[in-house]
């Protein structure tokens, strides 16, 4: 038993300043989002050229901005994990993949319906739509290479290295639209020679993309407690089956004020498809968290303290 | 592992021809030969005063790179963003006269946003660099 103390001693520290964090983590992507939303949908003004199908840039941008950088987080923690043999490197990365896998998939929706009404197609394999699918594949690929193999160790090893070499893909991804002809335009916002968005419309999408943040972090510190309150029931075969209800979060449509501009039939999807796939996951991970945590509360050992 | 990345690189290597997802004006007109018959894309931008309708419908219009100029037959559906000046991706086959006949038009548009109002008032001033400055539909050289 004092192995298992040694292993979640780093952890639980760690668990306690995120139990801390979270309401204020709650706190400020709330704030974030509802601000963000509000600017992107109705205070902010159209694009000269795109119209009012520029407000997709304002879930698809902050998504695949996440997307890269929720990827690092993965690839940091396993990193951690290999060389370092720190647990919670490997419960971060745990954590994080999946809502990188969300982001990612958010990224390549949100821009598909950004695209056929903008540049006449719903796919292309350039260099960068192609690099970003390849990220999506890399995320689940390693959700899957965990869970296949009969011990856990080995499972996390494996999905580790897989990681780490998939690192190759950011800097692809990042530059494809500049080292080989793309449709896909080259950067607006990280650029030598500063921003090509007016002020108008960087605001906005900073927020949203702070926001995008602060829901990684409510939603990384979720999933990390219910990874390590499994951990503990795992530990004492105390696991019952997985039987989670699946609380589905309906956003309810909203009447159209918002023709925008003829360009409905892929902005509100857009919105629609981002806040439902957003939500859903925070609803199963909250869930899943409390039932654990609570299960762990009620075993009679003394190292039960959460 | 080593699988993994041996696999890698030879798919990366496969999808060279695909990497380079569109040839400009220039680079078309430097291997019209070796291109023959295949369908291919072309992107530029579409030169101001050279879109033309003909009688069946087909419309007609140069794209180019600042260097060269390539004519561009097409019927069909165009994108809400396709006007003069702005950036095309054509995908079609181009014959021995040079004459690209384009089986499908997509917009690219650059990384510029601003309100109309802005760009109204950069017009007005004269300083209005418009789709142009998007370098990669300029030459690489």
């Amino acid at each position: 038993m004092t192995i298992r103390f040694h292993y979640f001693a780093n952890p639980t520290r760690a668990l306690r300043v995120a139990k801390t964090l979270l309401p204020f983590s709650l706190a400020a992507m709330s704030v974030l989002l509802g601000w963000g939303l509000w600017l992107a949908l109705y205070a902010s003004p159209p694009d000269y050229q795109q119209g009012e199908a520029v407000r997709i840039m304002y879930v698809h941008v902050p998504a695949a901005w996440m997307a890269l950088f929720v990827y690092i987080i993965v690839a940091a923690g396993s990193v951690s994990f290999l060389i370092w043999r720190h647990p919670l490197g490997e419960l971060i990365a745990e954590a994080a993949a999946p809502i990188g896998a969300c982001f990612t998939a958010l990224a390549l929706i949100t821009g598909s319906l950004w695209g056929q009404p903008m540049w006449g197609t719903w796919w292309v394999w350039d260099a960068r739509l192609t690099s970003v699918l390849i990220l999506f594949f890399l995320y689940l690929g390693y959700m899957g290479l965990r869970n296949a193999f009969d011990d856990p160790a080995k499972g996390s090893r494996a999905a580790s290295i897989l990681a780490i070499i998939g690192t190759i893909n950011l800097p692809i991804i990042k530059f494809s639209v500049d080292w080989w002809n793309t449709l896909h335009q080259p950067a607006s916002v990280l650029r030598l020679g500063g921003p090509t968005i007016h002020p108008d419309m960087l605001w906005p999408l900073l927020i949203m993309a702070v926001g995008f943040k602060f829901y990684f972090l409510s939603v990384g510190i979720i999933r990390l407690r219910n990874h390590v309150a499994l951990r503990r029931l795992q530990a004492l075969s105390l696991l019952s089956s997985d039987s989670s209800s699946l609380a589905a979060v309906r956003l309810s449509s909203v009447a159209p004020f918002f023709a925008m501009g003829g360009y409905a039939f892929y902005v509100w999807p857009a919105y629609g498809v981002t806040f439902c796939v957003l939500a859903i996951l925070f609803a199963r991970s909250a869930i899943a968290m409390r039932r654990n945590e609570a299960a762990v509360q009620r075993l009679p050992s003394p190292q039960s303290v959460s | 592992m080593i699988a993994l990345g041996g696999a890698t690189g030879l798919i990366l290597a496969a999808f060279q021809d695909n990497v380079t997802y569109f040839y400009g004006p220039s680079d078309l007109r430097a291997q019209t030969k070796t291109v023959g018959t295949r369908l291919i894309r072309l992107g530029g931008l579409v030169t101001p005063g050279s879109v033309h309708y003909d009688a069946s419908g087909t419309i007609q219009f140069t794209v180019g790179d600042g260097k060269a100029e390539i004519p561009v037959l097409y019927r069909g559906i165009l994108p809400d963003l396709f006007r003069e000046g702005q950036g095309i991706i054509a995908e079609g086959r181009i014959t021995d006269d040079g004459v690209f006949t384009a089986a499908t038009i997509l917009a690219k548009h650059d990384e510029t946003y601003m309100p109309p109002e802005v760009a109204g008032a950069l017009k007005r001033a004269g300083t209005w660099r418009g789709e142009s400055h998007d370098k990669s539909m300029r030459p690489k050289q």
